[in-house]
């Protein structure tokens, strides 16, 4: 696995296609980890020139914005465009929904202008031009998958099929939930949720929509968002089903078909 | 008799204009309590999107059949509405049915039209009551659907279902009379009036003169005091929806606004440029009361009509939890009402010691939105529940620092380490090495 920063690139002079904006949860939390470098061996075997900013990498400031905190988002957001800026970045992928539309919609006012896509969309772009293939579906052949869509690709930015059509390359057995689309239901976490506890209920948001994933019979819930990794993996155990229900991300279902 | 007739009209109408008129002027100002907020960009697509989702009511379709009920009594409404102008010309010159003369068979065609949409109205109506009241959808009886606004929905049904039946008791009346008595214009028949016609055909003509002037003083009366009641219900989405629609947000739903005087601090504060503080009073950073939201948050919650399609999309709501997206809408129309009513007796208005937070909206039910845009969704005329939670979050995180305790720890945690979490930013880059 290579993973060029964007420091020692521009040391040599040179400037990548595209800046894999890894964000906090890809950085630091285990699970999302593995989606991390599941997404980095894709882009290293289709030979994709990227770069991730490493250390220089800091919160979008997507949960300081939504939980009201104005100042701390905007100090974060200035500080990373002058990064980014300052690097000269043209186009951004990233894992996460939060970072994507934090950097695609919100940075622009405050001075940083970057193509910004979601790994979604980049592995379909991937598939289409047939940089990404695979014989005969692969080791998900058959299987039952339903998506789970996160709220800030789908309602947020109306991007609700370029997951769906990554998932077709798989030859698998796509399942809807009842709740899919534009009315696909919260996994509990976005708007700050993810880093407190829930207020006052009768039950959790992830249990209920973890509900929704089992009613489809479906063995494999793929995800496009660390933050429903979480909420979906815990649903998932809360309901004793990690034996045979798997939670993963796009990419990690893409690398594994591939073998890589 | 027949001046006698005009003369009452010319005071009803009068009436209810002047009361209509103080309840527009009213509302204007209650919605100018809020910040002004220029929308001027993209007048296509916000045209397009009054004639979709307001006009077209495409929104309202995602659920086939109440859309399909509604829209009759849509349709109703507008159409109706050219026989109110025939209404309002007769009273006024004392005159009967003055199209008729003037339109010839295609006035027989257009009345049968008016009666076919007064019977979907009443069934749609008919259906839509026992919707709510015996069938109890769950979404008219949550947590916010008191006694008033349950009230409200019923009288509203109630009042269309009796309106429409007036109208064909007067019609059928109306063909009665035209066969014994001149001043009756001939309308040639009514078909779904005519059933009724056995009900009053051995009545004396007299009796069903009255009978039929009741009928259309009733009706007439009825539509003007309906004008009135509306200006006070949650009814008024039948004008506001056009204007909400208009004035909805165009961005993707994800898209948070920006505080620009937010900007001009962070941006001395980094000393990326010297930047002159604008006179005036700074205000408040997000939003305690009615008047630190955008005029065009308020006009949205006059535009509500307590349907609660966001709230049963709501999954905070649905897991028991405090938040309705309805009740956001209601409590900001609300505390309008409240601050409207006292500025109207030389009160204390905003300064009455209340506000829209805490006494009407509590931390905790804002506490609870996970921003995941259901609520803005599916609200069938482009509401946007979700820029207030916003706003009453921004008060109490930078003028209160009143966050919830967890989230104060996260606001640190960036701070000190530029993620949520407390890792060190040193060790930002080890999952490249890492064997994990």
């Amino acid at each position: 696995m290579t993973v060029p920063t964007m420091a020692e690139m521009a040391a040599k002079g040179e400037s990548p296609e595209i800046l894999f904006w890894v964000g906090c949860a890809g950085s630091f939390d285990d699970r999302a980890k593995r989606v991390t470098k599941a997404f980095v061996k894709i882009l290293n075997a289709v030979n994709i020139k990227f770069a991730v900013l490493g250390t220089e990498e800091a919160c979008t400031g997507d949960p300081a914005r939504r939980a009201g905190n104005e100042f701390l988002f905007q100090m974060q957001a200035m500080s990373n465009i002058q990064i980014l800026n300052g690097y000269g970045i043209k186009k951004i992928v990233t894992a996460c929904p939060h970072c994507f539309n934090t950097l695609k919609n919100e940075y622009p006012e405050l001075g940083g202008n970057y193509e910004v896509i979601h790994h979604a969309t980049l592995l379909q772009q991937l598939i289409n031009d047939g940089k990404i293939k695979l014989k005969d579906g692969g080791v998900f052949k058959g299987k039952k998958i339903t998506y789970h869509d996160s709220c800030y690709l789908g309602r947020a930015n109306d991007i609700y099929e370029a997951p769906r059509e990554v998932l077709q390359i798989l030859d698998a057995d796509l399942v809807e939930m009842k709740r899919c689309r534009s009315t696909g239901l919260c996994c509990g976490a976005g708007g700050a949720q993810m880093f407190k506890e829930p207020e006052n209920g009768n039950k959790d948001i992830n249990v209920m929509r973890t509900e929704d994933a089992l009613a489809t019979g479906a063995t494999t819930v793929a995800v496009a968002c660390p933050f429903c990794m979480t909420m979906i993996t815990d649903g998932v155990k809360n309901k004793e089903k990690e034996a045979e229900v798997k939670v993963k991300d796009l990419a990690e279902l893409i690398a594994e078909a591939q073998g890589l | 008799m027949h001046y006698l007739q005009q003369i009452l009209f010319v005071i009803t109408l009068g009436v209810a204009s002047y009361l209509i008129r103080n309840r527009v002027v009213r509302i204007k100002s209650n919605i100018n309590l809020g910040k002004s907020n220029e929308i001027k960009d993209r007048s296509s697509d916000r045209l397009k999107n009054l004639l979709l989702i307001a006009f077209g009511q495409k929104k309202m379709f995602k659920r086939f059949i109440p859309a399909l009920l509604h829209f009759f009594i849509y349709v109703g409404f507008i159409v109706i509405n050219i026989e109110v102008l025939e209404f309002v010309i007769d009273g006024l010159l004392g005159t009967h049915r003055i199209f008729a003369p003037f339109l010839g068979g295609f006035y027989n065609a257009l009345m049968n039209i008016f009666e076919v949409l007064a019977l979907a109205v009443l069934l749609a109506c008919v259906f839509f009551l026992i919707r709510r009241n015996v069938l109890k959808l769950p979404r008219f009886w949550s947590a916010e659907m008191t006694s008033w606004p349950r009230l409200d929905a019923n009288l509203i049904l109630i009042t269309e279902i009796v309106l429409m039946a007036a109208i064909l008791t007067m019609n059928a009346n109306d063909q009665i009379l035209q066969t014994r008595d001149d001043h009756y214009v001939a309308t040639g028949s009514l078909f779904l009036s005519s059933f009724l016609i056995p009900l009053f055909t051995n009545l004396d003509t007299s009796l069903l003169i009255v009978i039929e002037r009741f009928a259309w003083w009733f009706h007439i009366i009825g539509i003007l005091a309906f004008a009135v009641y509306v200006t006070y219900s949650k009814h008024l989405h039948i004008f506001l929806a056009f204007p909400n629609t208009y004035f909805a947000n165009l961005k993707p739903k994800g898209h948070i606004n920006n505080m620009p005087v937010v900007t001009r601090e962070v941006k001395s504060m980094l000393g990326l440029e010297t930047v002159e503080t604008p006179s005036g009073e700074p205000g408040r950073f997000g939003a305690k009361d009615i008047n630190d939201l955008s005029w065009n948050n308020l006009m949205a919650a006059y535009s509500c009509t307590e349907c609660g399609r966001c709230t049963s999309e709501c999954p905070a709501n649905l897991t028991g939890k405090k938040l309705s997206p309805r009740k956001i809408m209601m409590d900001t129309r609300d505390r309008m009402e409240e601050v409207g009513r006292s500025l109207e007796k030389g009160g204390p208005g905003l300064n009455d010691g209340k506000t829209l937070l805490n006494d009407y909206i509590t931390k905790e039910e804002i506490n609870g939105c996970t921003s995941c845009n259901a609520c803005v969704e599916a609200c069938p005329v482009m509401i946007n529940p979700l820029e207030i939670i916003l706003e009453l979050r921004r008060f109490v995180a930078m003028e209160e620092s009143g966050s919830p305790a967890q989230w104060n720890l996260m606001f640190q945690n960036i701070e000190t380490s530029f993620a949520p979490w407390k890792f060190s930013s040193a060790d930002r880059f080890n999952w490249a090495s890492d064997n994990k």
